[in-house]
């Protein structure tokens, strides 16, 4: 038993294309970011949350956290992407309505985190 | 669904409920809670760089009862995602698989979320009877 595939999967050359853990890594490496960048979210959520406009601004506009909240955009939306393609890929079935989420779930995530990112940029570069 | 009708494992009508399994599921639930909770990050951020009338409107949506209950959920659900992303690191590590620690860790998770969200709301409640 040194060889575990087939041999019609020999001929056509349908072996491992040695990504097989890359989501199981990038959700783990996304999770960990997370655990941090999460935490610092709620803390500065907190603090801008009876301030008024301008301290609100003044307080995501900061250097520190202007990169951290960005940080955090990307963290969340790809991480986001990650659980709810195996939530789809578990629960849903019918394979047009499988590839049809997925696509929307990756349009969504990505612009989420585009339009989030380009407010902090806004709020950051003072415009 | 498949096309042809195979037997099935049992599923969840089957079992009797266990913390096992009522975490596993909350993970997933808390987790498309929390993706379905960026809409208002993205809305709060783009109302933040847009003006102050924007963002009195996400002020005023936040401070009303619905805001609010859906703020504590997602606070809840964050706070337990977060934990339970934690034991499932030590999962992937090898930790916690005996029953009895698998067990204990599912209800310090539990417990652990419901003390956080408890902290983070009384945050909020002090701060605004300060101000």
């Amino acid at each position: 038993m040194s060889n575990l595939r087939t041999p019609l999967k020999n001929a056509l050359g349908l072996g491992s294309a040695k990504q097989g853990a890359h989501h199981f890594i990038v959700q783990r490496l996304t999770a960990v970011a997370l655990l941090f960048l999460s935490l610092w979210f709620v803390w500065t959520v907190l603090g801008a949350l009876h301030g008024d406009y301008a301290a609100a601004r003044a307080l995501v506009a900061q250097p520190f956290n202007a990169v951290l909240m960005l940080a955090f955009i990307v963290a969340v939306f790809w991480h986001a992407q990650l659980g709810l393609q195996v939530v789809v890929e578990d629960y849903v079935h019918t394979r047009w309505l499988e590839v049809a989420l997925q696509i929307a779930i990756k349009f969504l995530c990505f612009l989420g985190g585009a339009a989030s990112a380009l407010a902090v940029i806004r709020i950051a570069l003072g415009r | 669904m498949p096309a042809t009708a195979r037997p099935l494992s049992p599923h969840l009508s089957i079992y009797r409920w266990q913390i096992q399994m009522v975490t596993s599921i909350l993970h997933r639930a808390t987790g498309i809670a929390l993706a379905a909770g960026t809409i208002l990050l993205v809305v709060a951020l783009l109302a933040l760089a847009s003006g102050p009338e924007a963002y009195a409107k996400v002020q005023a949506f936040c401070a009303s009862w619905i805001g609010l209950l859906l703020l504590f959920g997602w606070t809840w659900s964050l706070a337990y995602h977060l934990l339970n992303g934690i034991r499932h690191l030590l999962q992937d590590a090898g930790l916690g698989y005996l029953p009895a620690q698998f067990v204990r860790n599912g209800w310090l998770v539990v417990a652990g979320s419901l003390v956080l969200t408890a902290l983070v709301w009384v945050c909020v409640f002090a701060q605004r009877g300060g101000a």
